[in-house]
C-alpha cells in the first residue's frame, strides 16, 4: 500500500480529433508514480490515438479537456521536450532510419534526452546491462535502427531505449503485439525494471502480457472513451467473454 | 559579423580569408600571353608550353557544354577571373617556412592535424601553387613520387610527358582545354610496382583570394600491383564576386593496380566548380571514386572510369547536396571496354531550400566487352517541396551478356520518421541531421573514420538555420 502517491499524469475530459473525424470523445485518467495501467480494447477504440496525443503526434488536435504532466500543461511542450522532461513512447510501429547505426542512434538519444554528452565508458556499461537484461546480441548495435528487424526485434528495441532512458512516464503502444512467449517475458522484464520509478500505460490487446506486468487497473477503452475500469481480474474477464458485454453500457 | 557578410557567408564554416599577399598575380583576363606567361613563370619546358597553347585555342573556339546549366555557364565572365597568382617564392617541407596566416588557415581546416595523425603524406595548394608538400620518409625510400604537380614536371618530365593529357585530352571538353591551357599546383602521384600505401595521401586545395580561378592538374600512376588512397578536400573564402575551380584529374591503374580517390569538396557558394575526372583501369586493376560535393554554386563533375582490361572493376560513391543556391550536376561515367569487367555506381543526393541535384550518368558497354557485370543505384532524398531533383541515366548496351541492374529512388523525409526521432528527444534540425547522416552512410563509410565525423558535421550544420 503506496502511503504517498506522486501524481505524474492527469488527463482531465479530453476529446480529440484527426481532421473532422473526433476519435477520443470525454477521456480522465491519473497515473501517479509506480502505477501500472492497462488499457484494453479493440482496434479503432482508440488507444493508439491516446498513446500519440500524449506523445504530442502533430496529427491530433485536442479540441477540449487538459493533460497536465507533473502539474504542468502538456500543450506547451513540443514532442522533443516530452521527450527531454520523461516522457517515452514505445512504438507500435517504430520507424525505420536507413544508415543510422543502432548504437549511435541509442547513444545520441541518451544525450539528447538529458541534455549533455555522455561519456562512451558510462554509455557503453548502461548499454551491455540492459542488452543482458533484454538477451539481445551486440551484433544489433551496427545495424541500422528498424531496418530489416523482425516484429519482435522492433519491440525488442523500443523496449532497450525505454530501459535505457529511464522515462518518468513510459506509454506502451502494444509492446507485447506478435511476440512469443519468450519474447514476451523479456519485455516484461524491461517494462517491469522501470515501473518502479515511473508511471506507466500499458495499451494491449491481450491480457497474456498482465500476466508478466502487473497492472494496478485495468481500463476498458470503446468508441474513445473509458467504459470500465477496474482490477487485474477485468483483464481475465475480457480474455474470457470479450467486448460484447460492456458494449451495451457503452 | 556584419548583416550582409552573414548572408553571404551563411551556415558555412569555412568563408574566412587572409589579406592577400601575393608575391606575383596576373592581371584579370586570358589570352595566349597569359598562357605563355605561366608556363615561362614556372620555366618549363616548350613542349608544356605547345600543349598549353593549342589548349588555349582550343578553349577559345570551343562551344559551352550544353548539359549541366547552360544558363549559369553562359554567364561565366572569363575575363573577370585571375589566371595565376603566386603566394610564396616556393614550396616549403617546414610549415614553419610558411607564412604564418597560411599556416593558421591549413590549421582552422584541420589539414595539419590530420597530416600528424593518419596521413602519409601532403600537399597544400593555396591559390595557384601549392606551399607546403610533405611525405613520410618510408614511403619516399620505396619509390613512392608525391609531388605537386609543378614539381612533378620538373623532376619527372618522362613520365608528365608520357602520361599528361593521355586519360582526359584538352579536346575533351571547354573546361578541359581551359585547365590545360592554364593548369597550375595539383599532385603528382606515382606508386611503383607492389607497393601498397598503407596510409592515405591528401591534398588540400584552398582558394583565398577574390575572383580567383584555381587549375589544379593532377596525375596519379599506380604501377602494377600497387595500392593507393589519395583523399582531396577543397574550401574557399565566401566572396560575392565568382571564383572558378576547374581541375583535370587523370588516374591510371595498371594491371592488378587499386587506387580509391576521395573527395570531400566544400567549395563556398560563390565557386563555380567545373571539373574533368577519369581513369583508365587496366587488367584486373580497380578504380574507386568517392566522390563528396557539398558546397560550391554550381558544381558539374561526372568521375568516368574506362574499363579497359579484363576482369577490372569500377566503383564509384557520390553524395551531393544542395542547399540554398547550389546546383550539384554530378555523377558518374563508366565505359566497359573489356570483357569480365564489374561497376558499381552508388549516387545519393540531397536536395533543400530550394537547392538542385542532378544526377547524370553513362554506362556503356562496348560490343566485344562480354559478361561484364554493373549495378547502378541512384537515391534521391528532397527535404522540401521547394527544391528539385532530376535524373538523367543513359545507357548503352553492345551485347547481351551484359547483367545489369539499376535501382533509382525518390524519397522524402517521411512525418512518421521525424515524430518517432523527435519522441527520442531530437529537436527537428536534430532529427533531420540524423536522417541526412544515415542517408549518406554508404558514402561515409568509405571514409577513414575522421573524414566520417567530419562529414557528418558538415552535414549537420547545413541542418541548421533554415528549418522553422
Amino acid at each position: 500500500m503506496r502511503v504517498m502517491s506522486e501524481e505524474i499524469l492527469k488527463i482531465s475530459n479530453i476529446h480529440v480529433s484527426v481532421g473532422e473525424t473526433e476519435i477520443i470523445k470525454g477521456l480522465s485518467l491519473t497515473i501517479n508514480k509506480g502505477e501500472v495501467h492497462a488499457i484494453m480494447g479493440r482496434n479503432g477504440s482508440g488507444k493508439s490515438t491516446l498513446a500519440n496525443v500524449l506523445m504530442g503526434h502533430p496529427a491530433y488536435q485536442i479540441t477540449s479537456g487538459e493533460i497536465t504532466y507533473y502539474n504542468q500543461p502538456l500543450e506547451e511542450l513540443e514532442v522533443y521536450e516530452r521527450a527531454r522532461a520523461g516522457m517515452f513512447l514505445s512504438f507500435q510501429y517504430p520507424s525505420v532510419l536507413p544508415g543510422v547505426k543502432v548504437g549511435t542512434f541509442l547513444k545520441k538519444s541518451i544525450e539528447a534526452v538529458r541534455g549533455e554528452p555522455v561519456k562512451q565508458k558510462d554509455f557503453r556499461n548502461q548499454l551491455k546491462a540492459a542488452m543482458a537484461l533484454l538477451d539481445m546480441d551486440r551484433s544489433f548495435l551496427s545495424r541500422y535502427v528498424n531496418d530489416g528487424f523482425s516484429g519482435g526485434e522492433k519491440k525488442r528495441l523500443e523496449i532497450l531505449q525505454l530501459v535505457l532512458l529511464q522515462p518518468s512516464l513510459a506509454i506502451l503502444d502494444e509492446a507485447d503485439s506478435g511476440l512469443d512467449i519468450d519474447a514476451l517475458k523479456i519485455v516484461s522484464k524491461g517494462i517491469n525494471q522501470v515501473v518502479p520509478q515511473a508511471g506507466c500505460i500499458v495499451i494491449t490487446h491481450y491480457q497474456r502480457l498482465l500476466e508478466h506486468v502487473k497492472a494496478d487497473c485495468v481500463h476498458v477503452m470503446i468508441d474513445g472513451k473509458i467504459v470500465k475500469s477496474g482490477g487485474p481480474d477485468l483483464a481475465h474477464k475480457l480474455e474470457d467473454q470479450g467486448y460484447d458485454w460492456l458494449e451495451v453500457d457503452a | 559579423m556584419s548583416d550582409e557578410a552573414r548572408d553571404i557567408v551563411g551556415d558555412y564554416r569555412y568563408g574566412f580569408h587572409d589579406e592577400e599577399n601575393s608575391t606575383i598575380r596576373f592581371d584579370n583576363g586570358l589570352s595566349e600571353q597569359v598562357v605563355r606567361d605561366i608556363s615561362a613563370i614556372k620555366n618549363e619546358p616548350e613542349w608544356m608550353t605547345d600543349i598549353r597553347v593549342k589548349a588555349y585555342h582550343h578553349f577559345v573556339e570551343r562551344e559551352m557544354p550544353k548539359w549541366g546549366n547552360p544558363e549559369v555557364l553562359k554567364n561565366i565572365d572569363f575575363e573577370a577571373i585571375t589566371y595565376f597568382l603566386r603566394s610564396t617564392n616556393a614550396t616549403k617541407d617546414d610549415w614553419k617556412d610558411v607564412p604564418e596566416d597560411i599556416q593558421n588557415t591549413f590549421d582552422k581546416v584541420g589539414l595539419r592535424e590530420a597530416e600528424g595523425r593518419w596521413l602519409g603524406g601532403i600537399t597544400a595548394q593555396y591559390d595557384s601553387e601549392a606551399v607546403y608538400h610533405s611525405i613520410r620518409e618510408d614511403l619516399e625510400s620505396q619509390g613512392v613520387i608525391f609531388l605537386d604537380m609543378d614539381s612533378g614536371l620538373r623532376e619527372h618530365p618522362e613520365l608528365v610527358k608520357k602520361y599528361f593529357g593521355k586519360v582526359v585530352p584538352h579536346s575533351d571538353n571547354k573546361f578541359a582545354a581551359l585547365n590545360t591551357a592554364v593548369w597550375s599546383g595539383g599532385s603528382f602521384l606515382y606508386i611503383p610496382k607492389g607497393v601498397h600505401v598503407e596510409m592515405p595521401v591528401q591534398a588540400y586545395f584552398r582558394i583565398n583570394a577574390e575572383n580567383m580561378g584555381q587549375f589544379e592538374r593532377t596525375l596519379i600512376l599506380a604501377d602494377e600491383g600497387s595500392s593507393v588512397h589519395y583523399i582531396e578536400g577543397c574550401t574557399a573564402p565566401s566572396y560575392a564576386s565568382t571564383a572558378l575551380h576547374s581541375a583535370v584529374v587523370e588516374l591510371i591503374a595498371m594491371d592488378g593496380a587499386k587506387i580509391r580517390y576521395s573527395t570531400i569538396q566544400n567549395w563556398s557558394n560563390n565557386v563555380l566548380n567545373l571539373v574533368t575526372k577519369r581513369a583508365h583501369a587496366m587488367k584486373n586493376s580497380t578504380v574507386e571514386w568517392i566522390d563528396s560535393n557539398i558546397g560550391s554554386g554550381l558544381t558539374m563533375k561526372y568521375p568516368a572510369i574506362l574499363l579497359k582490361g579484363e576482369g577490372s572493376h569500377a566503383e564509384v560513391v557520390s553524395v551531393a547536396y544542395a542547399g540554398k543556391d547550389q546546383h550539384q550536376d554530378t555523377g558518374a561515367k563508366v565505359h566497359h571496354l573489356a570483357a569480365n569487367t564489374t561497376s558499381n555506381i552508388i549516387s545519393k543526393s540531397i536536395s533543400k531550400d530550394g537547392g538542385r541535384s542532378t544526377y547524370r550518368g553513362m554506362l556503356q558497354v562496348m560490343p566485344k566487352a562480354h559478361n561484364c557485370r554493373s549495378k547502378i543505384v541512384c537515391d534521391a532524398l528532397m527535404l522540401d517541396p521547394d527544391s528539385r531533383s532530376d535524373t538523367y541515366p543513359t545507357m548503352e548496351i553492345g551485347n547481351s551478356s551484359a547483367d545489369l541492374e539499376h535501382e533509382a529512388s525518390v524519397s522524402k523525409v517521411s512525418g512518421d520518421q521525424l515524430f518517432y526521432l523527435m519522441s527520442r528527444g531530437f529537436n527537428e534540425q536534430e532529427a533531420m541531421g540524423l536522417i541526412v547522416n544515415g542517408f549518406f552512410e554508404p558514402f561515409t563509410r568509405e571514409l577513414p573514420s575522421d573524414y566520417a565525423v567530419e562529414m557528418n558535421k558538415l552535414l549537420n550544420i547545413k541542418m541548421e538555420g533554415s528549418i522553422g
